[in-house]
């Protein structure tokens, strides 16, 4: 092509901009890489120095983060010879599996604390927005900044109040609480990013709705939030991406019964001697729901669905 | 199917005026169109009557049943707007089966699957029925946009420049279409547009809008030949009507400060010379404009006239028009 264009890239520029994109993804992939391999190291590869790049395979690491286990002697290994492949991996350290460890219950807490305050931030920011986008709502903008200034500083600056407020209430150490916690910390960003959205949507589309014989409520419902899809999807990840990761206020108000995976994932450490390989296994699971969450809404970020319905 | 009627209908934006004091009632089963520039009052008009926008004062009754404290669900009156016709993420068929599918109407699967087909086939779109409403055309859009008014029976329609962003042969039909509809239903129109042959061609009734207010509500006819000022003369007539010092032709009325002009109200061949400056030749007319001691004014000729620029044509006014210096009408 010898004509000069000024939307189309040229080779080289196709090429700088491919050679760019797959240097940041290197440099951005590689310690995800490092604790994906990790996981599947026996624990010598694992502190190996230099660091070992091939090595064998193993499942050790998922075994130990699964399984509560006791050094038995070789006497005691002949006489209970492992019967499953756990068991295998587990007597070839000289151990034996007494029961699952704790990681489940922490993971599932995780996965029910996430998502339930994901839930819940969107589907209250999502009133508020349309609230804020469409209504007369007395000081509007003082009202808009105020949630916002929840933002201003760090939310652990609030730790400490938080802490005698959740003991007073009883909420410490309860998925209720989390949530809640959680919940308010992103429904600042969720008001924020989804009256954006909203206010995108034209009017147009609800006054004709109206007219068409639905009641305010029905046209939200059928015409403003499938419009919306994209605004809610996005949202959506990012407060679960901020609840999922969240540590501070987990080791500060949880403990045990709702205790969250992050401050879970760094005790396995101590459990029998620095079990990198463990830890490395928890870092992977943990990424996997906020990576499938991600995929499975990927169709609504990327698709505008209201561009070109305008009448030019 | 119902008489519709404003009284002393005002609304405002903020400090704008949009309505003020507008009376007019829409006579059951006729075709009302709203002329006036960008701002005139027209499409408030509709969003007062159709309930998107309260008025500050007066009434407004569908049937004789004041509507004024209603939704617009609740008045079923169907309306199609200028911009943003569609909802984009349903289907041509899902947009023209949204109203049925209404609460309040709850029309059976069967009875819908009827009624879109039969409009569709009417608009001329029955092979866009899967289509996504964003994949279609701005002519394609409006039809479906229409369709989806015409799949009710409401009491009125409302239609805000429905056919302005068609191509002309499709504009010229759905002329045809939307008069033949109304004249079967015999469905209360009220209408807005630009476009005076819409205007002239379909109008029982016409309303001049001016700044929020009506000045002259009358048959098209009536306002083509007895237009109550210029601003009403303006709106109708193509070439527009001449506006002239009064006096230019010799004695004027007392009062009278402009004269008005059609073209078939100058009477070519007799009076006083003046000079042809262009000719236009549009193939079923030709529009010949005309410098006349140093005013110049557009009128037009048979299509085949021989007339060339520079040549030279007495020109009489036959029955015009005089206004004052307001711009009402004198004479």
């Amino acid at each position: 092509m010898s004509s000069y264009s000024i939307t189309a890239p040229t080779t080289a520029q196709k090429w700088g901009a491919g050679i760019l994109v797959v240097l940041y993804a290197v440099i951005t992939i590689l310690p995800l890489l490092w604790i994906v391999t990790t996981g599947f190291k026996s624990q010598n590869d694992a502190i190996a120095y230099p660091p070992s790049v091939l090595f064998e395979p193993t499942l050790e690491g998922y075994v130990n983060l699964f399984t509560t286990q006791t050094r038995i002697s070789d006497e005691e290994l002949a006489e209970n010879p492992p019967e499953t492949w756990y068991d295998e991996i587990a007597a070839d350290r000289g151990m034996s599996i007494v029961g699952p460890s704790r990681f489940g219950g922490r993971f599932l807490n995780s996965v029910i604390i996430g998502f339930g305050s994901t839930f819940l931030s969107v589907f209250l920011g999502t009133l508020a927005a349309y609230a804020f986008s469409r209504y007369k709502v007395p000081l509007k903008d003082d009202l808009l900044f105020f949630i916002l200034s929840t933002r201003m500083m760090p939310p652990i600056a609030v730790a400490i109040p938080i802490f005698l407020m959740f003991r007073s209430l009883g909420l410490s150490d309860t998925h209720l609480g989390m949530i809640l916690l959680y919940t308010a910390v992103n429904l600042s960003l969720s008001v924020w990013l989804l009256k954006g959205f909203i206010d995108e949507i034209p009017r147009e589309y609800e006054e004709a709705a109206l007219i068409d014989g639905y009641t305010r409520f029905q046209a939200f419902v059928k015409v403003v939030l499938p419009q919306a899809a994209t605004g809610i999807a996005s949202t959506a990840i990012f407060c679960l991406i901020f609840a999922w990761n969240e540590y501070a206020f987990a080791v500060l108000l949880t403990s045990g019964n709702a205790q969250t995976a992050p401050p879970f994932i760094p005790t396995i450490i101590g459990v029998t001697g620095q079990d990198w390989p463990a830890v490395a296994a928890g870092a992977t699971i943990f990424l996997v729901p906020v990576m499938v969450f991600t995929i499975l809404l990927r169709k609504h970020l990327l698709r505008g669905i209201t561009f070109g319905a305008v009448r030019k | 199917m119902a008489e519709l009627s404003l009284h002393g209908v005002t609304k405002r934006y903020g400090d704008t005026v949009a309505l003020d004091d507008v009376s007019m009632t829409v006579p059951d089963g006729s075709f009302v169109v709203l002329l006036g520039p960008t701002g005139a009052g027209k499409t408030t008009t509709l969003r007062v009557v159709s309930g998107l926008d309260s008025p500050e004062a007066g009434d407004i009754r569908i049937g004789g049943e004041s509507v004024t404290s209603r939704t617009p669900a609740e008045r079923n009156v169907a309306m199609v707007f200028q911009q943003y016709s569609l909802y984009p993420h349903l289907t041509v068929r899902e947009n023209l089966a949204f109203p049925l599918k209404s609460p309040l109407l709850r029309t059976p699967p069967a009875e819908i699957e009827r009624k879109v087909g039969a409009v569709a086939e009417m608009l001329q779109i029955s092979h866009k029925l899967g289509n996504k409403s964003t994949e279609l055309s701005g002519g394609e859009m409006q039809r479906v946009s229409i369709g989806r008014a015409l799949v009710r029976e409401p009491a009125a329609f409302l239609m805000d420049e429905p056919l302005s962003s068609l191509d002309a042969k499709l504009r010229a039909d759905l002329r045809v279409e939307l008069k033949t509809i109304q004249a079967e239903r015999g469905t209360t129109f009220l209408y807005v547009t630009h476009d005076q042959i819409e205007a002239m061609t379909m109008a029982t009734h016409v309303g001049v809008l001016d700044h929020g207010r009506l000045v002259q509500f009358a048959s098209p006819r009536e306002i083509y030949e007895n237009p109550v000022s210029i601003y009403a003369a303006s709106r109708l007539g193509q070439p527009r009507i001449n506006i002239l010092p009064a006096d230019l032709f010799g004695q004027a009325p007392p009062g009278a400060k402009s004269i008005g002009l059609r073209p078939e109200q100058i009477r070519q061949g007799e009076g006083e010379e003046s000079l042809v400056t262009r000719v236009e030749r549009l193939g079923d007319e030709t529009r010949l404009h005309l410098n006349f001691r140093e005013h110049d004014l557009v009128t037009t000729v048979a299509a085949h006239s021989g007339l060339r620029a520079g040549d030279v044509v007495r020109i009489r006014p036959e029955r015009p028009f005089y206004f004052d210096a307001s711009g009402a009408r004198t004479h």
